[in-house]
């Protein structure tokens, strides 16, 4: 079985992604070859702007399962209305109507046990894409990307996670920002999780929240600070009192910031970066093997 | 009455600073933190709370493990995977991966499950410096964001209608997914903030598009802009063939920071500045532009 480990973080922007894509090469570089990417952030998927020669293998849509309502079946008992706890269907028996509205439908086949008529049927609609990329020995990474005006972020996580491949020895996932639903889905299955946080108020708050849910989850965690040298040192104070792991630090670097702009993060990595990186990784395979 | 609702596909890009800044200088508002699943805003605008209300935020179910006869019905049925067997071989309901369709409890030939709305979401009516503010606070690993955003901005309606306020102001939630949405549905306009970085273009090209669905103005600014000023001007190009305003271009600065430390705005942190005038000038770019648009077109 492949070793599982989640990238999150509470807030967005605190370098969610330039760790993860930065995690993959240095575990590449100092470990194995097997390592994959799942960008699980599929609102906004941004792994792959960090592999400009990259190419896309391919794609597959993900599919929702919506029901259909046939009109000549259907008797409207309006039993399948009351059967959805999310409001997705609508009966209005005087006029014969018999409505889903895909959008709130969370496809859990409530209706379909709850019609006696057989008047109910599922169609398969499309709520995102996951893409395949691949170039030799230097990227192997799954994207999620969810359809512009789907709210089926969770679904499309769940699909693109069953991607990963069996001979993998190591999986990073990508977590996308706060701490509701789609994150929970993200490190559902997760070994070990990475909170990236910045040493600011922002930071430390939804850091907060972030640890709140992985003790609920019971999940090991630890921290690594981005951008540190920004901000103040509220964040130590507070990971000293809960006895919280840090894992490393990654100092703010202006040029570090400006290839992290353009794209280009992993072309030139300032020394001081990459030798952070390497310590994190090594600590991170240590307990991979423990 | 005007809803302006402040959005930037890629979290970290500076919303909430912006928010806050424009919370000061907007002379007749009611302020609402839209991004309840990680929300800020009150770390900045130090909130005194004078109504709190839980909000359901949906039902889990639960297994009567003594009266469970092990038919397996409702295991074969749960499509959220949540139904697992314990170390006893026990059935079990993992919470956070319940969606709370209540089908398990339904089926059940021994009517062993039983579902339990939770309460865990919350949302306030404050009081701060620059006038009413509501905002939320989720529960860890809770559902409904789309939901509980809906809610907050119904209350700050509410709130302006009764007080008769000019302005709304949402700090919205990064991404595109149900909370973004949530916060655009009914909106006056958007405004985009986007940092000279890909990403942080690629996601605002996202979020744009899921903007244009719902046929709203839209404005931009452009944060952090000298951080490198050739995708600076990538993002001026992009938005000038999208037809969208660039109402600012503001400065990096630690002074941000700063004053995020302070608890305080930009704009109270250091009210000369150049990023303080720079959304002065947003702000009055904002409010003479509004004069212009039809909010309601009639069909």
């Amino acid at each position: 079985m492949p070793y599982k480990i989640a990238i999150a973080s509470g807030k967005g922007g605190t370098g969610k992604t330039s760790v993860s894509v930065s995690m993959q090469h240095f575990i590449r570089k100092q470990f194995t070859n097997q390592v994959q990417l799942i960008d699980c952030d599929v609102e906004e998927p941004n792994d792959i702007l960090f592999f400009p020669n990259a190419k896309k293998k391919n794609s597959k849509i993900i599919t929702q399962r919506v029901p259909k309502i046939d009109k000549n079946q259907c008797n409207f008992c309006k039993k399948c209305a009351d059967y959805c706890e999310f409001n997705a269907i609508s009966i209005i028996p005087s006029i014969k109507m018999a409505k889903v509205n895909s959008s709130l439908c969370h496809s859990c086949g409530a209706c379909l046990v709850a019609c006696e008529q057989s008047a109910i049927k599922e169609t398969e609609q499309p709520i995102g894409l996951m893409n395949f990329y691949h170039e030799k020995n230097h990227i192997n990474l799954i994207e999620g990307e969810l359809k512009i005006g789907s709210a089926m972020q969770t679904l499309v996580i769940k699909e693109v996670k069953k991607q990963a491949s069996k001979q993998s020895q190591i999986i990073l996932y990508d977590a996308p920002p706060g701490t509701s639903c789609p994150v929970v889905e993200t490190i559902s299955d997760v070994d070990f999780i990475i909170l990236v946080s910045e040493p600011t108020p922002f930071g430390l708050h939804d850091l907060k929240l972030m640890v709140e849910l992985l003790k609920e989850l019971q999940k090991p965690y630890s921290v690594i600070i981005n951008k540190a040298g920004i901000g103040n040192r509220d964040i130590y104070t507070y990971l000293k009192q809960e006895q919280i792991e840090i894992l490393g630090e990654i100092p703010f670097d202006q040029e570090y910031a400006t290839n992290y702009a353009n794209g280009s993060l992993l072309k030139t990595i300032p020394q001081k970066i990459s030798k952070e990186f390497e310590i994190i990784t090594d600590k991170l395979i240590k307990r991979v093997y423990a | 009455m005007m809803e302006m609702t402040i959005l930037s596909g890629k979290g970290g890009t500076g919303k909430t600073s912006i928010t806050a800044a424009l919370s000061g200088l907007v002379q007749s508002a009611v302020l609402c933190d839209n991004d309840v699943d990680a929300a800020d805003l009150h770390l900045i605008l130090h909130p005194d709370i004078i109504e709190e209300h839980a909000f359901a935020s949906g039902w889990k179910a639960e297994i009567d493990t003594s009266k469970c006869k092990r038919c397996d019905i409702c295991l074969s049925h749960c499509r959220f995977d949540a139904i697992h067997t314990n170390a006893a071989e026990k059935l079990v309901i993992n919470p956070f991966q319940c969606e709370g369709c209540r089908l398990c409890e339904r089926i059940c030939p021994e009517q062993a499950i039983r579902s339990e709305q939770y309460t865990n979401n919350y949302w306030y009516v404050s009081n701060t410096r620059f006038g009413t503010l509501v905002h939320a606070k989720m529960g860890p690993g809770e559902e409904n964001s789309g939901k509980l955003v809906t809610q907050v901005r119904k209350k700050a309606k509410e709130i302006a209608l009764t007080n008769q306020k000019e302005w709304i102001i949402n700090d919205g939630p990064p991404g595109i997914g149900c909370a973004a949405i949530a916060s655009l549905t009914g909106t006056d306009l958007a405004l985009i903030v986007i940092e000279p970085s890909k990403s942080s273009l690629h996601d605002a090209d996202r979020l744009i598009k899921l903007i244009e669905s719902f046929k709203i103005p839209v404005f931009a600014l452009i944060n952090k802009f000298d951080l490198n000023l050739e995708l600076s001007q990538s993002i001026a190009n992009y938005l000038k063939t999208k037809n969208i305003p660039l109402v600012a271009k503001i400065p990096f600065d630690k002074a941000m920071v700063h004053a995020m430390i302070n608890k305080q705005t930009i704009v109270e942190y250091q009210p000369n500045s150049n990023i303080s005038k720079e959304i002065k000038k947003l702000w009055h770019k904002i409010q003479l532009s509004t004069h212009t648009i039809d909010l309601h077109p009639t069909i």
